[in-house]
């Protein structure tokens, strides 16, 4: 049997591009009035609460949920040049990044109406951030091995046991956890895992330490729980169902601008360090890396206009995803060696050494987070029908 | 436009199916039998495919631009080796002239951005174009030619060209074709096509003929290594083989994706300019990168047995590296493409990559 792959050559639509006009423009205020800088943007955590306050205040937040929940209900391909135009200039985003892409769909789809009430006005404001504790010291590509524990009690449930390598918990105001509620069965090792809002500020018995990464943030943390109570309609979904869950969402989720935009300024600072007439094997570098960019681009948005379209490109996004990261992990390499001849004097050489060293360093990240580069291409066998 | 909803699409592959089944064709050429190739190139006339890209009033079938595109991604599937794509092209080329095509197989020059034919005052050409695929199976070839400064079309008698017979690393003809002292039958000047668009048009059309095979590949090594056993179980099984298998589809769908990209964007496009430039290039790049991991991966997926002369693997194989060459190669495209990012700057690198 032939293998489905197919990218429809879609194109963002006008309203799409009228909105980046709009966000550009916005973007170069927020520059201007010194929210941030993008010289120097990559080298923060992008930890912004009055940046995030302003972008809730436009309607880019949850930008595609229904209206009575803060949304907007524009389209995907709307969202998609909010992200995209965000990315690439590394706009401090991590309040919103999580609860937009992720944690806002699990709660439309599976809290009740007063949760969804309350909390995702609030994320489209800008005024929530959202983390997600899968990761155990004891699970990680293997997310079933998860053992923290959700006890039942009256109303509600008891959490123990610790999460590891969850981004921004510290800041986060929510987790959305997957905690184990029952042990796995013989038939099935991923039964018994349940999903979890748990609201961090306002729950005893959970405290987090950091942890700094080789590039000396702490961007990450273990978080511990101790008997700590989460109310039954906090639940999400079916309870030990929740491998279940995994549904359209991933393909957005790995398919977006953000899995190869994460190191773009290196390739911008390349093109700057090159000069206006590169020699041939600049030229040659720059008009490959730009190629790679470009196509990676349709891909992206081919993934997300085929799913607003109501398509299931499962497998094209996977890939979306493996390609994306792999080139964003190699460009720092790629982009050194591209820059080896030039002066070290020369112009913006310094500064583009500076970013240069952040991204190479910031480089292996890129094909483990959300799950790791062999986890991906496991999932991608699978959609070849290999496994 | 998908694949599955396209009568265009469907008669080609069923044409393909019947008159150019790969390993048909493969075994028919071990024994040195071209048999199949009459019957396969009539269809392809009668059905109109041949000159897809020409209007009804100059002789051709008057299909859509992103249909003619989508028959040669399927002809790349079939590593079809008979001058369709060159025939289209050069029905493309004299239209945009409003010069009638003749029946029969035809093909463009030149094809090299290095080679140049010029059109004399006493009416006769004069130059070379090299590396023409299927030059001496065509009976015509539509050829951009300088004329004063100006580009005009000229549709020449095959016949009457002096021709070095080539190979190219496929087994098909590539051939270097003097013009030299050769009155074409008709000449016409053009509406803003010259030899630069030729190339574009031409790389555009290979990209599109490589995704075809890429795809191709991917299945035929797919289902070879979940029928192949090694070590008592499908080599499908061991995780080495599956990631291998995972990067071909992703240098596999990188390459339908650039070139349907690209497709797309000639089919809507007013005039050839920096944007499709741009998704040109972009595709010849990136999918003559693909073709180059996807080979050495889809050999090594079969090992031995798709080294051979009967396995029908080196029909696609041998032709995704020798198209990579054609108008252009990765490393043309990429020197020309970073030229043109770099003269703009760096800080419109991501407008640019964001224009459409
Ligand atoms: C910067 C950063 C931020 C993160 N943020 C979060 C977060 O917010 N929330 C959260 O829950 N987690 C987070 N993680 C954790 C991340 O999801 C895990 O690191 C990832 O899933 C891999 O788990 P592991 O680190 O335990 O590696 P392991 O699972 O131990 O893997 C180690 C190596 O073995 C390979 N391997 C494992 N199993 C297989 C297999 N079956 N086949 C082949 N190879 C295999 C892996 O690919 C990897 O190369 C973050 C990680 C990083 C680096």
């Amino acid at each position: 049997m032939p293998s489905n792959i197919e990218f429809d050559p879609i194109r963002l639509p006008p309203e799409a591009e009228e909105l980046r006009t709009e966000v550009r423009a916005f973007l170069d205020e927020e520059i201007a009035a010194g929210t941030f800088d993008p010289e120097t943007a990559p080298f923060t955590n992008g930890f912004n609460r009055e940046f995030a306050r302003k972008v809730g205040a436009k309607g880019w937040i949850g930008m595609t949920w229904p209206k009575k929940y803060g949304g907007q209900e524009r389209s995907f391909l709307e969202r998609y040049v909010v992200t995209e135009e965000f990315r690439a200039i590394a706009a401090p985003t991590r309040v919103f990044f999580t609860a937009d892409r992720q944690s806002g769909p699990v709660l439309i789809k599976y809290a009740n109406e007063d949760i969804k009430m309350d909390v995702l006005p609030r994320i489209t404001r800008g005024e929530c951030c959202f983390c997600i504790g899968m990761s155990e010291p004891g699970s990680g590509s293997d997310l079933f091995a998860a053992s923290t524990k959700a006890t039942k009690v009256d109303g509600g449930w008891h959490i123990n046991g610790t999460k590891i390598w969850t981004s921004s918990a510290h800041l986060a105001d929510y987790m959305i956890g997957l905690f184990r509620t029952s042990p796995p069965t013989e038939e099935n090792r991923r039964h018994g895992l349940t999903s979890f809002l748990v609201d961090l500020k306002n729950t005893e018995g959970i405290s987090t330490s950091p942890i700094h990464q080789m590039t000396g943030d702490a961007d990450f943390n273990e978080v511990h729980f101790e008997d700590a109570f989460i109310p039954d309609d906090h639940v999400m979904g079916a309870i030990d169902d929740a491998w279940k869950q995994a549904t359209s969402e991933l393909a957005y989720e790995r398919s977006g601008p953000e899995r190869f935009l994460e190191t773009l300024y290196v390739l911008v600072e390349l093109v700057r360090v090159l000069g206006e007439k590169p020699d041939v094997r600049g030229a040659e570098g720059i008009g490959r890396l730009v190629a790679q960019l470009h196509t990676l681009r349709r891909m992206s948005v081919s993934v997300n206009g085929m799913l607003q379209a109501g398509k299931e490109p499962v497998l094209e996004g996977s890939i979306v995803k493996d390609l994306g990261t792999n080139w964003e992990q190699d460009l720092p390499a790629r982009a050194r060696d591209l820059a080896a001849f030039v002066d070290p004097e020369a112009g913006n050489r310094a500064a583009f050494d500076d970013l240069l060293q952040y991204a190479t360093m910031i480089a292996p990240k890129l094909t483990i987070q959300g799950g790791t580069r062999e986890i991906l291409r496991g999932i991608i066998a699978r959609g070849l029908d290999l496994r | 436009m998908s694949e599955a909803d396209n009568i265009v699409v469907d008669t080609t592959t069923k044409i393909f199916q019947d008159l150019c089944d790969p390993q048909t064709v493969n075994a028919a050429a071990m024994g040195e039998d071209d048999g199949w190739k009459a019957p396969l190139w009539s269809a392809l006339e009668d059905s109109g495919l041949t000159l897809a890209w020409v209007p009804d009033d100059l002789g051709g079938a008057g299909a859509s631009i992103v249909d003619g595109f989508a028959v040669l991604r399927v002809a790349g599937g079939f590593a079809v080796p008979v001058p369709l794509a060159e025939t289209l092209l050069a029905g493309w080329l004299l239209a945009r002239a409003g010069i009638s095509s003749p029946r029969g197989a035809m093909s463009v020059a030149p094809v090299r951005s290095d080679d140049t034919v010029t059109l004399g005052d006493d009416g006769a050409l004069l130059g070379r174009a090299r590396g023409v695929p299927f030059a001496r199976a065509a009976d015509h070839l539509a050829v951009v030619a300088e004329a004063g400064g100006e580009a005009v079309v000229a549709l020449v008698d095959r016949a009457a060209c002096k021709l070095k017979e080539g190979v190219s690393l496929a087994g098909d003809d590539k051939d270097e074709v003097d013009f030299t002292g050769v009155v074409p039958i008709e000449v016409a000047a053009t509406d803003g096509i010259d030899s630069s668009a030729l190339m574009l048009m031409g790389a555009a059309v290979r990209a599109c003929e490589m995704a075809g095979a890429l795809h191709a590949i991917l299945d035929i090594s797919v289902e070879y290594s979940k029928e192949r056993v090694a070590f008592e179980r499908p080599i499908a099984k061991f995780q080495a083989v599956q990631h291998n298998l995972a990067r071909l589809a992703g240098e596999a769908a990188a390459a339908i994706a650039a070139a349907g990209s690209v497709a797309e964007a000639i089919a809507t496009a007013q005039v050839f300019d920096d944007r499709i430039f741009l998704e040109v290039a972009a595709a010849k790049i990136r999918v003559g990168e693909a073709a180059g991991e996807g080979a050495a991966i889809a050999h090594q997926a079969h090992g031995a047995i798709g080294f051979t002369l009967e396995h029908v693997l080196h029909r696609y194989t041998r032709r995704l590296w020798s198209w990579r060459d054609d108008f252009g190669s990765e490393a043309d495209w990429a020197v020309r493409l970073g030229e043109m990012v770099a003269a703009r700057g760096a800080d419109e690198l991501w407008p640019m990559v964001t224009q459409h």
